[in-house]
C-alpha cells in the first residue's frame, strides 16, 4: 500500500496541472450568488431558476434536422450554394470507389455462399458514408472502423490485392491469417485493425485521439491530426459508446465520432433500438459539437467530415459527432437473412428509390460527366479487376510457418521458440511425411 | 460489445449446405453409432438435435412457471441467433421473449435485476464471448448479492450461450469461458453435451435458486442424440454436479466435457479397434460443483487420467482436475495424468491453424498412445 498511496497522490497532480493552473482552478471555483436568478451549483452553472414545474418531454422538441447538398435526383438543393471546393477528377474517383466497394460485395458475398470464405460483411445502401468520410481525413489521420467500412479503406489507399488477401489468409495478409475476413488493418494511412467485439473501438478513439493531443502539444510542428471513429447505431447501445463520448467531451479529444445509422442492429430495428431522437441527441447530452448528414449524399458526408475536422482541430482539440443516416440495403452480414425480419418490397422500394451510388450518378450525368457508356466499362473493368486479384490471392501460398508462434507476445516466448525448434527438427527429419509446398519459404519460412 | 454479434456464426453454419468448404464439418466428433438417424425406436428413444432439446427445456419451463422469462439479442422477432428459441415469442408472447438493444451490460443487469427482485429470467448472450460486457453484472452481481445482502436477495437467474470452440470465427468469437465462471463462488456453471444433457441441465439451471451459466456449444446444436422416453417427458431434470460416465472402461480415464465429450468417445472408439484399450468417458455435465468423486473413482478403477477440453492450457478445467487428482487419488495414479486442451494462442482464423488451435480426435489418441505407452 504505502508504494502505491504516493503515485496516486502524484497522479492527479499531473492531470492538474496539464487543464488548469491550481491558481485559476481556484479561481473558478463555484459558489451561488445571493439573489441571483440562475443556479449556480458545480454541476450546472447556468441553469436559471423557474417556478413553473415541468418536464422536458422529448417529443415536444423538434428532430435534429438533417443536412443534405444534393437532393434525391442528385440536383443541388441549394442552387446559391458555394462550389463544392473538390475537383470532377476527384468526385469521379469517389464514384468509382464506391462501385469497387460494390462490385467486391456482390462478388464476395457469393464466395461465402459458395463456401470459399467462413464470411464476410456488405455495405450495400452505406458506400457514401464511409467513402464521403474517409475523402475528408488525411492520410496521417487516424481510424478506428467497425466492420462495415470497406469504403474507408478503399478511399484510403487499401488495394483490391490488400483486401483479398485479407480475405482469404495467404502470405500477403499483414493478419497472416489469424483474423476473420473483414477484419482489415493498415499501418499507413493508420487504420486500426477491426475488432469483432463491438464498440470497444469507441473508447479506443478518445485514448489516441489523446495521444495525438499530447503529441501535438509537446512538438507543435508535427502536422494537426484527428481520429475518425466509425460505429453503427446498435453499437451505440452498448456502454462503451456512452464512456468514449463521455471521455472524449471530458478530457477534450480531437476526435470525430461518425455514426452510421443505418435502421437495423442485424434484425433489431431502430425503434426497439432506441427512444430517443437518433444517435445524434446523445452527442448533445455529452456536450459534443454534433449534426446529422444524409448518408445517401456524399456531398453532405464529405462537407460534415471535413466541417468536423476542422472543428475538432479548433481551441486545442474536442469531440464531434456526426449521425449519418442511411438505410442498410443489404443482409447485416453472410450470417443473416434478413427478409426474414423486414420486407423484402421495403429493401427493394430502398434500393430503387434512394441509394449514394445512383444519387452521384445522377449528379454525375446531370453535369456531363458520366453516361451509361462509361458505366458499363467502369463496371466491367472493376469486376474483372477485382475477380483477377480474386483468383489470384486463393491460389497465393500461406504465411510463413513461423506466423504460427508469433505474434501473441511482442516476443516470442522461450516456450514457443523451444516448440518452433522441435517442429523444425520434426519437419526436417521427416521431409517425406510433410508437404510444405504451401507456405511461403518452406521450411525456411520456420 | 458486440457485435457481429455481430457475427451470428451458427446462422452461418445453417447456410454452409452450400459449402464446398471441408472447413466446417457439423457434425466432426459424431460418435460413429449416432451417424445413421433414427427416429424412434421400440424401446421410445427419439433422436433429437441439441437445438431442440434446448428449446423445449425453454418451452417447458416457461410454459410451467410464470416467473420465467427470456432475453436477449435476436430471440423473439428472429427466433435467436441459432435458432434455440424458435417459436417461442409466437407461443409465449412479447411480455416473456424479449427482444433487447444490443446492450449486453443493460439487458443483462435488467434480467439480474429482475432475478434479484423475484423473477426468474433466462438471460441468452448471442455467444458468451459477448457477456464480457456484462461479466460485472454475473459476477460481481449475480453471483455475490445472495451473499452479500445476507440471504434476502436471492438471484434465481439462468445466463445460456453458445461458449468456446466455433468454426471460422477466429480470436473474439471461439473463447472457452468454463474455468472464468468455474472459479467463481456463488455460480453453479453446467457445460451439455448431449440432446439429454442439454434438455435435462437447463431445466435444472432453472429451476436452480441460484445464478447458473449454461455453457452450449454452437457446432453441437444441429447434432441429433437419442433421448430416451423418460427424457421426452417434461419432468426430466438432470442434478447439477453430477457426471455421466459416457462409455465405462478399465484402461484410462478420460475426463472432457461439452463438445470434446464427442471427440473422446471417438477417440477412445479408436483406441479399442487400434490398440485394444478401453477407456472410460466421463461427461463432467457439471464444471462447478464438480463431480469429484465419480473422477477419482474412475481413476481408482484405471490407475490413469487424462482430461480433455477445448479451453486454454493454464489455469483451466484442467488444471483443476488434474490438481485434484493429485489431491484425492495420487496414490491411485500409475503414470502422470495429462491434459489435452487448446493452444495457448489467440484462436487464429485460418483453417489449418484453428485446427491446431484445439484439440482434435488425434491429438486424443496420441496423447492417450503416449500415457498408455502404447
Amino acid at each position: 500500500m504505502s508504494s502505491i498511496l504516493p503515485l496516486s497522490r502524484r497522479i492527479p497532480r499531473i492531470a492538474r496541472r496539464s487543464t488548469l493552473p491550481l491558481s485559476q482552478r481556484w479561481s473558478t471555483s463555484i459558489s451561488q450568488r445571493p439573489g441571483s436568478d440562475r443556479v449556480r451549483f458545480p454541476g450546472a452553472v447556468n441553469s436559471k431558476f423557474t417556478t413553473e414545474m415541468s418536464f422536458i418531454n422529448p417529443q415536444d422538441m423538434p428532430s435534429i434536422p438533417t443536412y443534405r447538398v444534393l437532393d434525391s435526383d442528385g440536383v443541388l438543393v441549394d442552387k446559391d450554394r458555394k462550389p463544392l471546393g473538390v475537383s470532377n477528377e476527384e468526385i469521379l474517383v469517389w464514384y468509382k470507389n464506391m462501385l469497387t466497394v460494390s462490385i467486391m460485395d456482390i462478388i464476395m458475398f457469393e464466395a461465402q455462399r459458395q463456401g470459399r470464405l467462413s464470411f464476410y460483411i456488405v455495405s450495400a445502401g452505406e458506400e457514401g458514408i464511409s467513402i464521403g468520410s474517409a475523402a475528408a481525413l488525411t492520410p496521417d489521420d487516424v481510424v478506428f472502423a467497425q466492420y462495415r467500412e470497406t469504403g474507408v479503406f478503399q478511399q484510403r489507399g487499401f488495394t483490391l490485392k490488400n483486401f483479398m488477401s485479407q480475405l482469404f489468409a495467404n502470405k500477403n495478409d499483414n493478419g497472416y491469417g489469424r483474423n476473420m475476413p473483414v477484419h482489415y488493418g493498415c499501418d499507413y494511412p493508420r487504420t486500426h485493425t477491426i475488432s469483432s467485439t463491438l464498440a470497444t473501438q469507441i473508447p479506443h478513439a478518445s485514448g489516441a485521439a489523446y495521444a495525438l493531443k499530447l503529441q501535438s502539444l509537446q512538438n507543435p510542428d508535427t502536422p494537426r491530426r484527428i481520429v475518425a471513429c466509425y460505429f453503427g447505431e446498435g453499437a451505440a447501445s452498448e456502454g462503451d459508446f456512452h464512456a468514449g463520448l463521455n471521455i472524449a467531451s471530458t478530457r477534450s479529444c480531437p476526435v470525430v465520432f461518425l455514426c452510421r445509422n443505418n435502421g437495423y442492429a442485424i434484425s433489431t430495428p431502430t425503434l426497439e433500438q432506441y427512444r430517443g431522437d437518433g444517435i445524434a441527441s446523445r452527442g448533445i447530452g455529452y456536450g459534443i459539437d454534433t449534426i446529422r448528414v444524409d448518408g445517401n449524399d456524399i456531398f453532405a458526408v464529405y462537407e460534415a467530415m471535413a466541417a468536423a475536422r476542422a472543428l475538432a482541430l479548433s481551441d486545442g482539440g474536442k469531440p464531434v459527432l456526426i449521425e449519418a443516416m442511411s438505410y442498410r440495403v443489404s443482409h447485416h452480414s453472410t450470417s443473416d437473412d434478413s427478409f426474414a425480419y423486414r420486407a423484402r418490397v421495403e429493401v427493394e422500394d430502398w434500393k430503387r428509390r434512394d441509394n449514394p451510388i445512383i444519387r452521384l450518378r445522377k449528379y454525375l450525368e446531370n453535369q456531363g460527366l458520366w453516361n451509361e457508356d462509361l458505366e458499363r466499362s467502369a463496371r466491367e473493368g472493376i469486376r474483372a479487376e477485382i475477380l483477377r486479384e480474386f483468383g489470384a490471392a486463393e491460389r497465393e501460398k500461406k504465411p510463413e510457418i513461423r506466423m504460427a508462434f508469433e505474434g501473441v507476445y511482442d516476443e516470442v516466448t522461450d516456450e514457443a521458440r523451444g516448440q518452433m525448434g522441435e517442429l523444425k527438427r520434426i519437419l526436417e527429419t521427416y521431409p517425406e511425411e510433410y508437404d510444405l509446398r504451401a507456405f511461403e519459404r518452406g521450411i525456411e519460412g520456420l | 460489445m458486440a457485435s457481429p454479434r455481430l457475427f451470428r456464426p451458427a446462422a452461418r453454419l445453417l447456410s454452409s449446405r452450400l459449402s464446398a468448404r471441408p472447413a466446417f464439418p457439423q457434425a466432426a466428433c459424431t460418435p460413429s453409432l449416432l451417424r445413421f438417424r433414427r427416429y424412434a425406436t421400440a424401446n421410445g428413444t427419439k433422436d433429437v438435435t441439441v437445438r431442440d432439446a434446448l428449446n423445449e427445456a425453454l418451452a417447458e419451463e416457461l410454459e410451467s412457471n410464470q416467473k420465467t422469462f427470456i432475453l436477449g439479442e435476436e430471440v423473439a422477432q428472429y427466433n435467436g441467433a441459432y435458432k434455440v428459441t424458435r417459436g417461442l415469442l409466437d407461443r409465449f408472447g412479447p411480455k416473456r421473449v424479449i427482444d433487447t438493444p444490443i446492450t449486453e451490460a443493460g439487458f443483462c443487469g435488467l434480467a439480474v435485476g429482475a432475478a434479484l427482485a423475484g423473477l426468474h429470467p433466462i438471460c441468452e448472450f448471442m455467444t458468451f464471448n459477448f457477456a464480457m460486457q456484462a461479466i460485472d453484472q454475473i459476477i460481481n452481481s449475480a453471483a455475490k448479492t445472495h451473499y452479500m445482502s445476507g440471504g434476502i436477495q436471492p438471484c434465481n437467474i439462468t445466463f445460456r450461450g453458445p461458449n468456446g470452440f466455433a468454426a471460422g470465427v477466429a480470436a473474439q468469437h471461439s473463447q472457452d469461458y468454463s474455468a472464468w465462471y468455474g472459479s467463481i463462488p456463488g455460480l453453479k456453471v453446467v457445460a451439455p453435451w448431449s440432446a439429454e444433457d442439454a434438455k435435462g441441465l437447463l431445466k435444472a439451471a432453472i429451476r436452480d435458486p441460484n445464478p447458473v451459466c449454461v455453457l452450449e456449444n454452437e457446432l453441437l446444436y444441429g447434432q441429433a442424440f437419442p433421448m430416451s422416453e423418460a427424457a421426452q417427458k417434461d419432468d426430466f431434470v438432470l442434478p447439477i454436479g453430477k457426471a455421466k460416465i459416457e462409455r465405462p472402461g478399465k484402461d484410462l480415464t478420460i475426463v472432457s466435457l461439452s463438445r470434446c465429450v464427442g471427440q473422446s468417445l471417438t477417440a477412445a472408439a479408436e483406441l479399442k479397434q487400434k490398440y485394444g484399450v478401453d477407456a472410460e468417458v466421463i461427461n463432467l455435465r457439471s464444471v462447478k460443483p464438480l463431480d469429484v468423486e465419480t473422477i477419482i473413482q474412475s481413476l481408482k478403477k484405471t490407475g490413469r487420467l487424462m482430461c480433455v477440453e477445448s479451453g486454454f492450457p493454464m489455469f483451466g478445467v484442467s488444471s483443476e482436475i488434474l490438481a485434484l487428482s493429485m489431491e484425492y487419488g495420487f496414490d491411485y495414479l500409475t503414470a502422470p495424468a495429462v491434459r489435452v486442451t487448446g493452444a495457448e494462442v489467440p484462436t487464429p482464423y485460418a483453417l489449418g491453424l484453428e485446427n491446431m488451435s484445439f484439440p482434435q480426435e488425434s491429438t486424443i489418441v496420441g496423447q492417450a498412445a503416449k500415457l498408455l505407452r502404447l
